[in-house]
Formats: structure tokens, sequence, C-alpha cells
């Protein structure tokens, strides 16, 4: 299983220097801060618009793990020697995916405590649906990120075009991950009407995986 | 007579519309070494990233081993040495070559062995940003040999090697030749590179201007591959 | 030959347009509830359905360079989305204008005239790539891969805003009849008036196919001069 190879190595860099883990966390945790001033983070309204806040906060500090997932690869043409050796295009991408896919997800579970001790929300009552959406959202997140980590790789503006390219394609995961979010945060549960959002998610994660996993290696070969 | 390990045939290669390879077709066999000339730009690396597989030649066909080697099963055989040396620096020596070893579907204890030949084995645990220029180098060597290769694609290897590395893949490169692997070379660094080849080809601007076995002549005036057969 | 087909249907768009104009404003009646702006909606959809077919043109186009390999596609995909994201344009400002009418504000958060915000800037950031890429072989490869990116993320996306808007209903741009149907004149209009962008659309798209190529013989010519 090659692409779990790939996946080792990415986390092993990058527990080893902890850069982006770092820039990230901290990144996330100065989000959460600023925005308590955009609002007032000890009213009622709060609950309505947790899920929103939380995706946002992930949303943006995704971007600098990321972006780091192919960028890593540059310094002394690793990627080079990657792409020659027999790992597939799918593979490296599908290894690298993982990877930044189980940081972030690790951020975003450092994060929900921290959100829910600076704005008082419980998180608790529902955290296993909880880590599902999170689960569901955050794949979303990285195969789309990681794809485009891999078309701008080469690009001199690769920090700004990332976020610009891959924020507008996410729209559709994160409505429904902070809704999902903003359901579960509220001590409910996700049914009726409100289960089209979890379609919408795992259908979003099917169709572009299937499709990254299709055109990644087009991207890869020059 | 053994077929060819290595066939190109009349490959062409744009850059929009910029021709960087024009017809170009050779082959080699088994324990031949083949060394690149060509000014800067005339299109080696292009060549040799056809080789490798990171490129897709636009026109015309490349096989290894009857296959493209766009196909892993090529590229397991493939030992790569471009410009940078494809380690990375966060990790320790045996951690990098353990991942190609893994790549490759080679044991880890190949690993430990490459880095005992490249005179690494005391440094198997340092990460590799703490390691001099010519460390790193041997690194990289170890990299692309420890799969062993049956074909070799160097891109100017000899450029900005201490003598200690230019003698460890001298070394390395005769033994290789005398196991019957294939290498192919780009290179300036024309002494070194004429002790070692079999085959010497010459490209200007995109076309094959000379492919033939390297003559006496080559070998004391490296040179001489430039003025007979260059355009000015 | 080319040029004159290129202006023949330019002056065939330009003219229908113009009588389009007079029919709007001077022998369609007024809708029931809106009044005279209601006769924007005339451009506003229409520019919409322009700009679909222009996406759909440009996928089309992306997915022939990625197995052809040939550059024409790819100035066609950037062609056609150019020209595009212009009739997208109109849907939004003409959307806007409508809504500052007759609801008193710029922008309502309709769920279409959102849908038409997300998919502009999905399909802008598919020149800003082709902006940041040199080699026109990477750009056009790279490219084409986002603009199938796009439209599939399009298409998600309409459906999100979909669900969204019946969870959350709001105000819609549009307009019916007093039996809530169109009137068949009013639906005449709008194929009519669809029609005469599309062709204008066409023309716009073979003219900036016609920029590319003489910018691409002269960076050919700057290489060549470059290499003597």
């Amino acid at each position: 299983m090659i692409f779990l190879q790939v996946a080792a190595k990415d986390l092993r860099s990058e527990l080893r220097t902890k850069e982006s883990l770092n820039a990230s966390l901290s990144f996330a945790v100065v989000i959460l801060l600023l925005f308590s001033f955009a609002f007032d983070p000890s009213g009622e309204a709060v609950a309505e618009f947790s899920g929103g806040l939380l995706w946002l906060v992930f949303a943006f500090a995704g971007a600098l793990i990321l972006n780091r997932s192919f960028a890593r690869e540059l310094p002394n043409d690793c990627l080079e020697v990657l792409l020659a050796s027999p790992v597939s295009g799918a593979q490296l991408f599908l290894g690298k995916s993982i990877a930044s896919f189980l940081l972030l997800l690790g951020i975003e579970l450092l994060c929900l405590p921290i959100f829910g001790i600076f704005y008082n929300i419980t998180w608790t009552p529902k955290f296993l649906p909880l880590l599902g959406v999170f689960v569901l959202g955050t794949w979303g997140l990285t195969i789309l990120g990681t794809l485009f980590s891999a078309l701008t790789v080469n690009l001199s503006l690769r920090e700004l075009m990332l976020p610009m390219l891959l924020y507008p394609m996410l729209i559709p995961a994160l409505m429904a991950a902070m809704r999902l979010t903003t359901i579960l945060l509220s001590g409910n549960d996700i049914g009726g009407d409100d289960l089209v959002w979890l379609r919408l998610l795992i259908g979003f994660d099917v169709v572009f995986t299937t499709l990254a996993l299709a055109l990644v290696e087009t991207i890869l070969v020059r | 007579m053994a077929a060819p390990v290595l066939a190109v045939e009349h490959v062409y290669k744009y850059f929009g519309d910029y021709p960087a390879l024009r017809d170009v077709s050779f082959s080699l066999r088994g324990g031949e070494c083949l060394a690149l000339l060509g000014r800067n730009g005339a299109g080696k690396t292009t060549m040799l990233k056809i080789l490798a597989g990171l490129s897709g030649a636009a026109q015309g066909e490349v096989k290894l081993f009857g296959a493209s080697p766009r196909q892993p099963a090529a590229r397991r055989r493939i030992g790569l040495l471009g410009h940078g040396i494809g380690v990375y620096d966060e990790l320790t020596a045996i951690e990098n070559l353990t991942i190609f070893a893994q790549l490759y579907g080679v044991s880890k204890s190949v690993a430990r062995e490459w880095l005992e030949r490249t005179h690494l084995a005391h440094v198997a645990d340092s990460p590799v940003r703490e390691f001099s220029r010519g460390m790193r180098q041997r690194l990289a060597v170890a990299r692309a040999f420890l799969h062993s290769p049956a074909i070799l694609i160097l891109d100017e290897p000899f450029t900005a090697l201490d003598d200690r590395a230019i003698a460890l893949l001298q070394t390395l490169l005769s033994e290789a030749k005398a196991a019957g692997r294939t290498i192919i070379m780009s290179t300036h660094q024309l002494r070194e590179a004429m002790e070692l080849a079999s085959h010497v080809a010459l490209i200007e601007r995109g076309k094959l201007v000379h492919f033939g076995p390297r003559t006496p002549e080559m070998l004391m005036d490296p040179g001489y591959v430039y003025r007979t057969f260059g355009a000015v | 030959m080319e040029k004159n087909i290129r202006i023949g249907i330019g002056a065939l768009a330009g003219l229908l347009l113009l009588r389009n104009l007079y029919v709007i404003l001077f022998n369609l009646p007024d809708e029931m509830a809106q009044g005279p702006i209601y006769r924007i909606f005339y451009y506003h959809l229409p520019a919409y359905f322009t700009a679909m077919c222009c996406y759909l043109t440009a996928l089309a186009a992306s997915v022939l360079y990625l197995t052809k390999r040939d550059l024409r596609y790819d100035a066609l995909a950037m062609a056609a989305t150019e020209v595009g994201l212009a009739f997208a344009a109109v849907n939004l400002i003409t959307g806007m204008i409508w809504g500052r009418v007759i609801w008193g504000i710029w922008w309502a958060w309709d769920a279409r005239l959102t849908w038409a915000l997300i998919c502009w800037l999905v399909y802008f950031g598919y020149l800003m790539l082709r902006q940041a890429i040199d080699d026109p072989s990477e750009r056009a490869k790279n490219s084409a891969v986002l603009s199938i990116f796009s439209f599939v993320s399009v298409a998600i996306t309409y459906k999100a805003i979909e669900w969204w808007r019946t969870q959350h209903p709001g105000p819609v741009l549009s307009f019916r009849t007093g039996k809530q149907l169109i009137d068949p004149e009013m639906e005449r209009m709008l194929f009519t008036n669809f029609l005469a962008l599309a062709l204008l659309a066409f023309v716009m798209v073979t003219v900036r196919l016609r920029q590319e190529d003489i910018q691409r013989q002269i960076d050919g010519l700057r290489r060549r001069a470059h290499a003597l």
C-alpha cells in the first residue's frame, strides 16, 4: 500500500519540524480571538453561527497545511524523484491527502475545546456525530486542497492562489458542514430536512475524490 | 543480438510552439553507457526527463525494456540522479533511504548497506540538514543506486561533486556497467564522462546531430565531439 | 472569408438586438406586479443561458485538449471562459439593478444571484491560474483540469443553493403573468434575445480566438528572433 507509506512520510516530516502545524494552530486561535470582536460572543446568537465560525477557522487554518502538502517536495527536487519512482500520481496524491487530512483533523479536535471555552459552547453531548461531520467535511476540504496544492506547486504566488481557487469551489461542502455542525452543537440530532446536507457532503466527497484521483496524474506529468 | 534496453524513436517535444526536441532517435543495450553532450538549452535535460517518465513526448515513442517509462514497472528499474539531491532535509539519512527502499520494494537492510557503501553509516541517524555538501551528494547517490536499477539516468552528475563523491560515483558507474546495466548521463564534465562512456551523443537545438560509439579521438580530446559534429 | 462570416454574424446579432430592444421597450405589455423594470429580465436570463453555454463549450474544449493536446482547443477554452465571464457579469449586474429597483437594496442573497457570484469567482480563478503559468503547454494542461473541476463545482453548488433556498426561502428575481405562466409573447422574446446574445457571444469568441492566434504567431517569431 504505497500511498500509506507516502502518508507516513509526510506525517513524519511534519511532526519532525511541526512548522505548518504550529502556524496553523496559532492562526486558528488568533481567528477565534478576532471573531470574538466581530460580534458579541456571549449572547444567545452564538449558537446560531457556531458551525459557521468553526468551519471558517478550519478553512483558513487548513490552507496553511494544504499549501505545504506538495510544497514540501520542492526543496532538493524531491518531487521529481518521487514522480520518477514507481509511485503513481494517484497514489502520491492519495497519500498526501491522507496525511493532510490527519493533520487538519488533529488541529480541528484541538480547536474544538478552545472554541468551547472561548464561546461557552458545550460540544460533548453529540460528540460522535460531530466527529463524523468533521471527518466528512475535512475530507472534502483536504481532497480539493491537496489537488490545488499540486496544481499550484510551481507557481510563485502559490500561497495566494491556493485559497483563491479552493474556497469558491469548497462552498457546498462548507455550507453543509456548517449547517450540520450548528445543529449538533445546539444539541439536536440531524434528521428530516437536514439529512440533505449530509447527503450533499457525502456526494461532494465522492465526486471530487473520484475526479481528483482521475486527473491528478495529468497535472503532475509535464 | 540482445534487444535494446532503451529505445527512443522519433521523439518530438514542444513547450508551447517551441520545439525542444526534434525527431530524436537512438537505442542502447545493456552494459552500454551514453555520454549525452550539448550546450545549455540544447534539450539534454528534456530528453532525460522523458526517459525518466517525468515528461511525455509529444510525438514518437520511448521504450524502456519494451514498456513506456510512465509504467510503474519500468520506473522501478530506473535510478535517477538529477540536479537536486532528492532527499528530505528534516529526516535522517536512514529514514530517507528507507522511504525510497519502500517505494522501490527493496528491503530496509539494503538501505543500511548503501549507507555503509557511501561512508555515511556513522551519520545514519542524523538529519540531512546537518550534513556537509559532500555527504548530501553521497546520500543522493545512495538513493539513486539502492534499488539496483537496470537503467541509470544522470543529469550532469559530476557537476558540483567533491572529489570523494566523484570517485565514489565513478566506481559505482563502472561496476554498474560491468554488471550489464545501462547508463545515460548528460554532462559538461567531458573527461570523466568520456572515460566511462561506450557511446557518445550530441544534441544541438533539439536535434540529435551525432550518435555513435566513443572513439579514441574523443577520449584523448573531449572537445573533439563539439568541433567535429556540432554547428559552429 | 472567415472575416466576412464574422462580420456577417456580428451584424445579424446587432440587428437582432436592436430589434429586440425596440420590441421590449414598446410592444410587450407590462408585467403584473413589477412595472416596467421587469424588462431587464429579457437580458438577465438570456445572459445567464449564454454564459452557461460558454462554460459548457469551455468544458468540452478542455476535455478535447487533454485528449488531443492541440493548443487550439486550449485557446477555445480560454476564449469561451472569458466571454462566459462577461455575460455572467451582465447577468449579475442586471440582477443587482433589478433587485435595487424592486426590493430597494443592491444585494439580497437571492439564491440565484449568490450562485451567479460563486460561479463568477470560480471561473475567474481559471483566468487567474492561466495568468500565473508561463509555459503554454503547462498552462493549457493545468487550466484544462481546473476547467473540468470548475464545471463540476458549479453544478454541485447549483444543487446546494437550491436546497439552501428550500430551507431558507427568500426573495426571487423572476416574473410571472397573472395566471402563473409566462405569457407566450414574453417567452418568445426571452428566446429571441437569447439567440441574439448567443450570436454575439459566438462572434466575441471568434474574435478572441483570432487575437490568440496572432499572439501565438508573434510569440513564435519572437522566439525565433532570439534564437538567431
